[in-house]
């Protein structure tokens, strides 16, 4: 007689449930659920407080943003490549523009490449913050929630003196950052460079940015109760979280420093003294650990930038309607979330052929039934959270 | 006064007096420590806090509240087991409405001086709880279901402590009226916190679990279940439950500060000012204890239940128990 | 990462955070506030803020290129050639562009910034007012007589940095 696996479930259970006999529920959790940032749905079996087989259920937010890029110009595309992950718009944008760039084979000029770099690290910095705020909440803790998102206001106001939006900055083009605006009288139009006094309320900014690092470590790092929920909850060995394809700081906090801002030159980061941090145990307390002090290198990140942001055009010389030679190439990016990619197919017209996006979170979500096998209710939200996905970059 | 104590002679006058300031008394305690929580907690978080509501400050915010709650439609869900689901919010309110009959408010200010007034008291509050489980049973829905299952287990693991920590006071006092044991501490010339610092932290820890407050809010736990046991309630229903948590806190505190603070004696305060200015001691020692709620509450992320479980069996109990037989043990050779 | 410490001085830590920042809050609420009482007491955007986009009908020559470049095509341009009589007699019958829609549907909208970017006559500009929210969603269609009163709260060009 041959058992197949239908048969040993079900002799196992019985075998377990002798003394009393249970019935397991089936919990959806989402799509529509204060903690599954958005419309994630997580069907779980749960046995009282324990649960398993947990299966993430996604695309309540597909928006066809592949399909959307291959009907639009480039530059139209940096604006719905801002809504990928929405709380870094501005970082999703610079592996895209670097793609086209790299087919064009052009030359950014370097004041255009540290701009990018600072606003990238700004993105990074509103992201972590985000979680900064929203990972205490879900353990229970609402304060840490207001002390983070003061900050990441403050830096979100940075960002919109100088792109003028502050999630969908829109502020790459092909060629550099926003250029002068087109031709014409040019009377009132505005030369889009740095706005006076932003070196200087960017050091403002940063100050307090690792000011309140401190105050969070205070509320958070040393509060027994937080450490009782997230050390040794989650842990994620360095063999599986590579084996899922996890990235960025989920990556990291398992000890890997995987960071593709060393890795990849496509912004002048080898310029400036910063590290990558790396966790030691992998478990939720790590990977919140990691992105604070995260947070605390790119604040140092751009005080240094700002010293050595050079002079020069803010824009290579191209052509009014920009259009892309027959390539292709793959160019990804650290975004916050993990690693970005785009996979940019062109055939030399105003538009790409096909974009595939390769996000951070929809790596980072397909560890999730491994990783929430067995675990109970309150850890499920715990571990969910400190993966730090954004169902907007899951779905896209 | 003479007229007033005419008036409370007649039973049923006296009753209707009561009741009628029952009936006052536990929604404005409700709204005024809702108000609080709300404008401390946006203080804590350097935000302004409620401030259009009433104009200055805000301070007709919870009224509104209130008014908007009456507004909404009385939602019953398909599954729900209607006659439970309704009686829930009562039974939440019993309890609370009956706490408030042993709180000693001055000298001779009490509803109804029990006896066995602690016994009383902590047993009535388990009434809650009930309800609590009534509404998470009835609403027919998995998170209010695992909500007040939750609240079951944590009603049974922290009783024990509450009671055992209680228990050493009525042994210090010799008696189990509430009124006795203000009287006692008078007596006695200090407030039993001195001598039951730990009784009192036990007993606050309890307290709040038994509240279901951060650090011990697993019942509703926002960001797991949804809204716990209230997940399914709205209107009126919603505003029992949610006045009813306020006004718990509130005598909570105050069944505190009459065990531990010393009820509405301060020392240095004569008997005749005592009088009057009883009620008003008490509440402000209760309101310090309600603000140290809140506090905790804005601060502290939520235990999980097997951390709250071990907390209460393997160190709660162990050491209120250890407490009443030391407590005992003086007692008999002082 | 912390190093061992006394139990419970963790919880204390966190407490005493929210304490100092309650009472700085309360007795220095200018200083320490991080919110604002909103419909009394207003923030100012920054002047490159996109808020709203004003339009300058005279400059505008129906080109359309803002219509074409719109990513959601929220921009809706009908026009008609008109003849100019001549100034003098004998004179050439100059033709233009008369500009009879321009509807920017901010429903639809997506703030972007790319029409004002192309628009090759300075005809549009953008202006960082906000306060324009409408109970129905059809009226956030702003007709061409609405886009020109947003001119008049254009900024003029702020400093650049150095």
């Amino acid at each position: 007689m041959s058992i197949d696996a239908d048969t040993i479930r079900h002799l196992s259970e019985v075998s377990v449930s002798v003394e009393l006999q249970t019935e397991d529920m089936t919990l959806n959790i989402g799509p529509q659920h204060p903690s599954t940032h958005g419309v994630l749905r997580l069907v779980a079996r749960v046995d009282g407080e324990r649960a398993f087989d947990v299966q993430p259920v996604i695309g309540y937010m597909h928006r066809g943003y592949e399909k959307l890029a291959e009907v639009r110009t480039y530059p139209q595309i940096t604006t719905i490549v801002n809504r990928i992950d929405w709380v870094a718009g501005y970082a999703n944008e610079i592996p895209f523009i670097t793609a086209a760039e790299k087919i064009m084979e052009l030359e950014v000029p370097p004041r255009a490449q540290y701009i990018r770099l600072i606003l990238t690290e700004m993105a990074r910095i509103c992201s972590h913050l985000v979680f900064m705020a929203s990972y205490p909440l879900e353990l229970g803790a609402a304060s840490p929630l207001f002390f983070a998102l003061r900050e990441r206001e403050r830096v979100l106001d940075l960002l919109e003196g100088v792109t003028g939006g502050r999630f969908h900055p829109n502020f790459n083009r092909i060629g550099g950052v926003k250029p002068a605006y087109g031709s014409g009288s040019m009377t009132r139009k505005w030369v889009q460079d740095l706005p006076a006094g932003f070196y200087r309320d960017t050091r403002a900014a940063m100050d307090r940015v690792l000011e309140v690092c401190d105050e969070l470590d205070n509320l958070v790092a040393g509060n027994e109760i937080i450490l009782a929920r997230t050390k040794g909850v989650g842990v994620i060995p360095v063999d599986v979280a590579a084996s899922y394809g996890l990235s960025g700081p989920n990556l990291r906090a398992s000890g890997v420093p995987f960071d593709l801002r060393k890795m990849e030159h496509y912004l002048p980061y080898d310029e400036l003294d910063w590290n990558v941090v790396t966790g030691t145990n992998g478990d939720c307390y790590d990977r919140w650990w990691c992105r604070l002090q995260e947070i605390r290198e790119s604040a140092k990140m751009i005080q240094q930038a700002i010293d050595q942001v050079p002079e020069g055009p803010i824009q290579a010389k191209v052509p009014k309607v920009i259009k892309v030679p027959k390539g292709e190439t793959y160019v990804r990016a650290e975004n916050p979330k993990g690693e970005m990619g785009y996979y940019l197919v062109t055939d030399g017209g105003n538009g790409p052929y096909r974009v595939k996006i390769r996000s951070a979170s929809f790596s980072n979500l397909s560890i999730l039934p491994w990783a929430l096998e067995g675990a109970l209710i309150p850890d499920i939200i715990a571990i969910m959270g400190s993966l730090d996905f954004v169902l907007g970059d899951v779905d896209r | 006064m003479e007229l007033l104590t005419d008036l409370m002679s007649n039973f049923w006058i006296a009753l209707v007096l009561k009741l009628l300031v029952v009936a006052l008394i536990i929604p404005l305690i409700g709204m005024v420590i809702g108000f609080a929580e709300m404008k401390l907690s946006a203080k804590m978080q350097a935000r302004v806090g409620p401030y259009f509501a009433g104009g200055r400050w805000g301070w007709a915010q919870l009224i509104a509240d209130g008014v908007k709650f009456f507004q909404k439609e009385d939602l019953i869900p398909r599954d729900a087991d209607r006659p439970v689901f309704k009686v829930a919010p009562i039974v939440v309110m019993a309890g609370t409405v009956a706490l408030f009959v042993v709180i000693p408010w001055g000298p001779g200010v009490i509803f109804r001086d029990l006896d066995i007034g602690i016994f009383y008291a902590l047993a009535i509050s388990s009434l809650t709880t009930v309800g609590v489980l009534m509404a998470g049973w009835a609403s027919g829905n998995k998170y209010s279901l695992i909500g007040g299952l939750r609240a079951a287990g944590q009603l049974i693991a922290y009783e024990l402590p509450l009671v055992f920590s209680a228990v050493a006071v009525v042994i210090m006092a010799g008696t189990m009226s509430m009124q006795g044991i203000v009287e006692a501490q008078v007596s006695a010339g200090y407030p039993f916190v001195l001598l039951q610092l730990v009784g009192f932290v036990v007993f606050m820890i309890a307290a709040l679990a038994e509240l279901s407050r951060i650090p011990f809010d697993l019942p509703i736990a926002e960001s797991e279940l949804v809204m716990g046991y209230l997940t399914e309630y709205s209107g009126f229903r919603f505003l029992f439950f949610f006045l009813a948590e306020f006004a718990n806190m509130f005598s909570m505190s105050a069944i505190a500060v009459t065990l531990f603070l010393g009820g509405w004696h301060l020392p240095g305060i004569p008997a005749d000012v005592l009088e009057f200015a009883g009620p008003l001691i008490l509440i402000g020692k209760s309101f310090l204890l309600v603000f140290a709620m809140i506090w905790f509450r804005w601060t502290f992320p939520r235990v999980r239940q097997d951390q709250l479980q071990s907390l209460a069996w393997k160190w709660l109990i162990p050491i209120s128990l250890a407490n009443v037989i030391l407590t005992g043990v003086f007692k008999v050779v002082l | 990462m912390s190093s061992r410490t006394v139990p419970g001085s963790g919880l204390w830590k966190g407490m005493w955070v929210l304490l100092y920042t309650m009472v700085r809050t309360i007795f220095k609420p200018k200083k320490y506030l991080a919110t604002v009482n909103y419909p009394k007491v207003k923030e100012t955007p920054v002047a490159r803020a996109r808020g709203v986009i004003a339009l300058d009908q005279e400059a505008c020559t129906v080109c359309m290129l803002c219509a074409r470049n719109c990513p959601d095509w929220c921009i809706y341009i009908e026009g008609h050639k008109e003849e100019i009589p001549p100034d003098k007699p004998g004179g050439r019958i100059k033709v233009r562009n008369k500009l009879d829609r321009f509807d920017i549907d901010y429903a639809l909208c997506m703030y972007c910034g790319i029409c004002v970017e192309v628009c090759p006559f300075d005809a549009l500009f953008w202006s960082p007012e906000y306060e324009y929210s409408e109970a129905q969603m059809g009226d956030m269609m702003h007709d061409m007589d609405k886009l020109q009163d947003w001119l008049a709260t254009v900024p003029d060009q702020p400093e650049l940095e150095k």
